[in-house]
């Protein structure tokens, strides 16, 4: 099964794929562990083949030979030599994996953080994420933008995990291990990927009916793309008065108690923010993909694709939909 | 192969029974009012094969759930309840139950005594779990009702804080999760206290304690681990319902409490509890293995003292299943080398085993099957905890389908495999036939097949990224394959279950009769007829020896001349 | 018929195991520290970490008189056991009441200090983390004396009513060692809420 396993070409690709894989690392953290678990199964490898080895041997060499054998063989109680042996050799290879272990957690957990890190405050709610970073003001939501890192300068980003409700977990395998947000907690965790493109994970800890879409896409960029990205979430929302009406529908049907629109007077915190909704790829938390269409269904009637998802259908008619789906759509 | 130089009458029953209308009710009647250790594990046991049949099913409806990206076979609200059912079923109705079945059955006959210490205490703490159990399922009809299956638990079965706070889990379910398990708890403390009290004051004459079979040894060892086990999570499940129900705020995070300390409870409970469900199954691999190695137990000193040293390791490893949750390095790096720690007695007990098969002369009945089996699984899931207690390749698999994959192995590779052995092996002292050898190795073989199917292959989607608790997954994650196969092992899994429950209801009508000791072995239950009689023995017995049978069996070559 | 004898010739030693009333106590002593173990971590853990509300400095007076009373009743059924062995049941009797006397005094003095603090100083179990940890670990302290009180009612009905005689000495002692634990307990939850925790 390993065999066939390993000559899967997705689960060592490198660079950013669609398959998460463990074996891929694309940052740091996710490298040393690679590396890490590749000393580790080369010792449990070899512990297992010789254990099972022996199994192997003693089944062939000591079964029965026919119903007739029925002589008792030689009854040993114990010995002194061997059991101690088998007790010492597996203490020994205990104090090996230990110190490599103990090594590697701090090199992780207490790493030094450089001057030129980025910051994000990540804030894990039911059922999507949020992306604060403070120094750049910008809050976005389920797409996370960070600058590639190359490795003789690194521009790692360290992410900030909160939570507003309950314990998530954020988990992209290519680039890091996965860390809880707690409420009431404050934990950390840093990346420094070292391949631009798209990389995918998802909520790592059951958190609700919706757990299994609370995905996550982290978008690695160049230094130009980032800046560019940066400028763009930084302006307020676009203003287009051909979606006037849609904008008003917005504001009157209770949109903006949770929701919020830079540059407008719609300042809800509960649920994501729309500033930009359209420069990002999927809905709802990848959910599904970011079209005029799904967009509509969506707030027609959220439970379409996520059902149990917190954000209640408005009981908007047609024309009202389309109208504030129009308003959205401008949204850049 | 009965050894007919006892003077033992015949076993089974011959004379035909009239069944009358009253004889019947009598009959059901006896069943409801006995404190015989007998018939009470024997209830335990049933109560735990119809409990694996339900989780099992439970099981199922989740693969088919999974087999495809999209499936919409089950609702996300269904799904959720479907998976904390299976957990909670599993462990706690059929895991804590099966050992308690085993334990109480065969311990007294093992030492030689009456019954257990404590008749009452032993049917108390039956009725309880019982009705535990049945309270866990009327959840599923209760409050809501059946569409959206009720208010059944939907938190997972470790029902992490705080989500299952009013605020998060406004219905009843985590309410059902915590009473149910409440009340199942004093079932489980009362039976554990029964079983260590009588390990240790009922033997009979010339029972030391380094003579009492390793069965009971560590049955004792796993009780005595549950009484500290069992009860950290009925404290912090008291403490959710008063949170819930009296406005207390030990997990609200809103008011300053802590979620992090709900997972430290819950652990402190839930790994001990691991090695409580496990040891039992170690207890029966220990009198199978010999047996049909026709060897003694290879160190039987090292035997037990690894036993009760697993229990006490086990007490210090709980937070390695937190190594996400944001402890400090130092912490952390505490709770790696104490997992690590474990496995040495654990290993310790391998090598034992595969010393007292080497040297041998092995017969391969469905009993030794099953647990030579179970060796080499063990082996490979005690590797890959191995791998998991890497905090930093923790951090990676941790809640994905590598630790399904890992744990899995340990409750269906090894309990499961073992609790199949004990049952083919014990099946003849119980009621007096043979389970049929032919249904038995096909059961073998289909299960062992399908388990490798489905187990082996799901770690593949967890190195992959896959995580737990997912009622879908995108179809562009290179996940479908892999959960396809899982799921047709699966099916192949059930199919050689249904087998067994084939065999148990055929071989009690029409099984080779069996005699008092078919299997040439050499503890004290084998020297009652099949089924013992109320009393157990006639006369009290007195050893000299660890393997009483065998010293009558070969009295120019006695245990007591090397122990 | 299933006699399985290979004495050898051992001499006849008394084969002595140990009781089983007082390993299954022993036992059910050890799963109950547990419950209270959790319950103490809990409540040292959130020491000062409520957001708002009464603080322990603010409402807690140390509840001296209730103590004595509650660690003397250790001392008088010990007395009681004393007796018992002796065949002396009427001093039995007497000092087996005075136990139950003294527990009933420290239980009145508990539900005084409640009262108080629920209606004069406004702390319930819900007001913060300071109160739900109080009255679950006191709560769960008293749960267990109302407990004990109910078998030494019991056997003081059986006393009175002359069902008790010297050979239930052992039975007595079994009780006996619950009623120690109980007092023992109190003396960790009383360090850690009154003494530590203000």
């Amino acid at each position: 099964m390993l065999l066939v396993f390993f000559a899967c070409q997705t689960a060592f690709a490198e660079g950013p794929q669609s398959t998460p894989s463990i074996f891929s690392p694309a940052s740091t953290p996710a490298n040393d562990i690679y590396e890490l678990s590749l000393f580790v199964l080369t010792i449990t490898g070899a512990i297992f083949v010789t254990v099972a080895g022996l199994i192997a041997f003693v089944i062939f060499r000591y079964r029965q030979k026919g119903p007739d054998d029925t002589t008792e063989p030689a009854q040993i109680y114990g010995s002194t030599q061997v059991e101690l042996a088998w007790t010492v050799i597996p203490v020994l290879i205990v104090v090996v994996l230990f110190l490599t272990t103990a090594r590697m957690i701090f090199a992780i957990q207490d790493a030094p953080k450089p001057k030129a890190a980025l910051d994000v405050t990540v804030v894990g709610h039911q059922f999507w994420w949020e992306f604060n970073y403070p120094k750049l003001g910008i809050r976005a939501v389920n797409e996370l933008h960070v600058p590639v890192s190359d490795p003789q300068s690194p521009t790692p980003t360290y992410l900030t995990l909160l939570s507003a409700d309950v314990i998530h977990s954020f988990w992209v395998p290519q680039l890091a291990g996965k860390t809880d947000v707690v409420p009431n907690n404050v934990n950390k965790l840093w990346i420094d990927p070292h391949h631009t493109g798209l990389y995918v994970g998802q909520c790592a800890q059951f958190c609700g009916v919706q757990h299994a879409l609370m995905l996550l896409r982290v978008y690695v960029d160049t230094p130009e793309q980032f800046a560019t990205w940066v400028k763009n979430q930084q302006q307020s929302a676009v203003s287009d008065e051909n979606v006037a009406a849609g904008r008003h529908v917005f504001e009157t049907q209770a949109c903006m108690n949770c929701h919020s629109i830079a540059g407008t007077a719609a300042t809800g915190r509960y649920g994501p923010d729309l500033t930009h909704l359209m420069s990002r790829a999927t809905l709802a938390s990848g959910a599904m993909d970011n079209t005029k269409d799904n967009l509509r269904e969506w707030i027609r009637h959220p439970d379409t694709f996520k059902t149990g998802v917190l954000m209640p259908a408005m009981q908007l008619n047609d024309q009202q939909l389309d109208q504030v789906t129009a308003y959205l759509s401008t949204l850049r | 192969m009965a050894d007919s130089t006892y003077p033992i009458p015949g076993s089974l029953e011959t004379t035909p029974r009239r069944w009358s209308q009253a004889a019947i009710l009598e009959w059901l009647n006896s069943w409801v009012i006995t404190v015989d250790h007998k018939k009470l594990g024997i209830l335990y046991i049933l109560y735990a094969i119809f409990f694996l049949l339900v989780g099992g099913a439970e099981a199922i409806a989740i693969r088919i759930q999974l087999i495809h990206p999209n499936m919409h076979f089950l609702s996300p609200q269904v799904f959720n309840r479907i998976f904390t059912m299976h957990g909670t079923t599993m462990v706690f109705l059929f895991g804590m139950t099966y050992i308690f079945g085993f334990a109480n059955y065969l311990i007294p006959l093992m030492i030689g005594a009456r019954d257990m210490a404590f008749p009452r205490l032993n049917a108390l703490s039956f009725w309880l779990t019982f009705f535990g159990g049945l309270l866990l399922y009327y959840s599923f009809i209760g409050g809501g009702g059946l569409y959206g299956a009720g208010n059944a638990p939907d938190v997972m079965w470790w029902a992490y804080a705080p989500l299952t706070e009013r605020a998060f889990s406004p219905g009843h379910a985590p309410d059902y999760w915590a009473l149910s398990l409440i009340v199942t708890g004093f079932g489980t403390i009362g039976a554990s206290i029964n079983v260590i009290a009588t390990a240790f004051c009922m033997r009979c004459k010339g029972m030391t304690l380094m003579r009492l079979p390793v069965f009971v040894w560590v049955n004792a060892t796993a009780s005595g681990l549950a009484l500290i086990t069992i009860t950290p999570l009925t404290a912090a499940q008291v403490m959710l319902l008063i949170d819930r129900y009296l406005g207390g705020h030990f997990f609200d995070t809103q008011a300053g409490g802590s979620a992090v300390v709900w997972a430290h409870f819950f652990w402190i409970f839930g790994h001990p509890e691991v090695y409580v469900l496990v040891l039992p199954a170690f207890a029966i691999a220990n009198e199978v293995i010999p047996v049909f190695s026709r060897k003694a137990i290879f160190g039987y000193p090292a035997v037990v003292a690894a036993s009760v040293g697993i229990a006490f390791v086990s007490l210090g490893v709980w937070a390695h299943h937190m190594f996400t949750i944001g402890m400090t390095s130092a912490g952390n790096a505490f709770f790696v080398l104490s997992t690590m720690l474990v496995g040495i007695p654990t290993s310790i007990k391998i090598f034992n085993w595969l010393a007292t098969m080497w040297g041998g002369k092995i017969r391969f009945a469905t009993p030794m099957l099953f647990c030579t089996a179970f060796v080499v699984q063990f082996l490979l899931a005690g590797l890959t905890g191995i791998m998991l207690s890497i905090a930093p390749w923790d951090w990676q698999l941790h809640n994905s389908y590598f630790v399904i994959a890992h744990f899995h192995y340990i409750l269906v590779g090894a309990i499961a495999f073992c609790i199949f052995a004990g049952v083919y092996y014990w099946y003849p002292k119980v009621t007096g036939r043979m389970l049929s050898e032919k249904l038995g190795k096909w059961h073998f073989w289909l299960f062992l097949i399908g388990f490798h199917v489905t187990f082996d292959v799901m770690h593949i989607p967890g190195l992959l990224g896959m995580p737990r608790s997912i009622y879908t997954y995108e179809a562009d994650r290179g996940w479908t394959g892999w959960n396809q196969i899982v799921s047709i092992g699966g099916f192949i899994q059930a199919i050689a279950v249904l087998i067994f429950a084939v065999n148990l209801i055929w071989s009690y009508f029409k099984g080779k009769e069996a005699g008092n000791d078919p299997w040439d072995a050499w503890t004290l239950e084998w020297a009652t007829p099949s089924p013992p009689p109320a009393y157990n023995f006639a006369t009290d017995p007195v050893v000299t020896s660890r393997r009483p049978l065998w010293d009558l069996k070969h009295p120019d070559d006695p245990d007591w001349h090397y122990e | 018929m299933s006699t399985v004898a290979v004495a050898q010739a051992t001499a006849e030693q008394p084969w002595i195991q140990p009781s089983k009333g007082r390993v299954a106590m022993f036992c059910l002593i050890i799963a109950e520290s547990a419950i209270f173990t959790i319950f103490v971590v809990a409540y040292i853990y959130n020491i000062g970490k409520s957001l708002y509300g009464p603080t322990p400095a603010q409402v807690l007076d140390v509840p001296l008189f209730n103590s004595i009373c509650l660690l003397s009743s250790s001392l008088t059924i010990w007395l009681s056991e004393r007796a018992i062995e002796h065949g002396k049941i009427k001093a039995f009797g007497l000092w087996w009441a005075l136990t139950f006397v003294l527990g009933a005094v420290f239980l009145v003095g508990t539900g005084v200090e409640w009262n108080r603090l629920i209606y004069h100083d406004g702390l319930t179990i819900s007001t913060n983390l300071f109160g739900t940890t109080f009255y679950s670990l006191v709560g769960l302290h008293a749960s267990h004396v109302i407990i004990g009180l109910c078998m030494l009612l019991v056997v003081l009905l059986f006393t009175i009513t002359g069902h008790v005689k010297e050979e239930h000495s052992e039975r007595i002692q079994v009780l006996a060692l619950y009623w120690h634990f109980v007092d023992a307990v109190w003396i960790v939850v009383f360090t850690v809420v009154y003494i530590i925790g203000r």
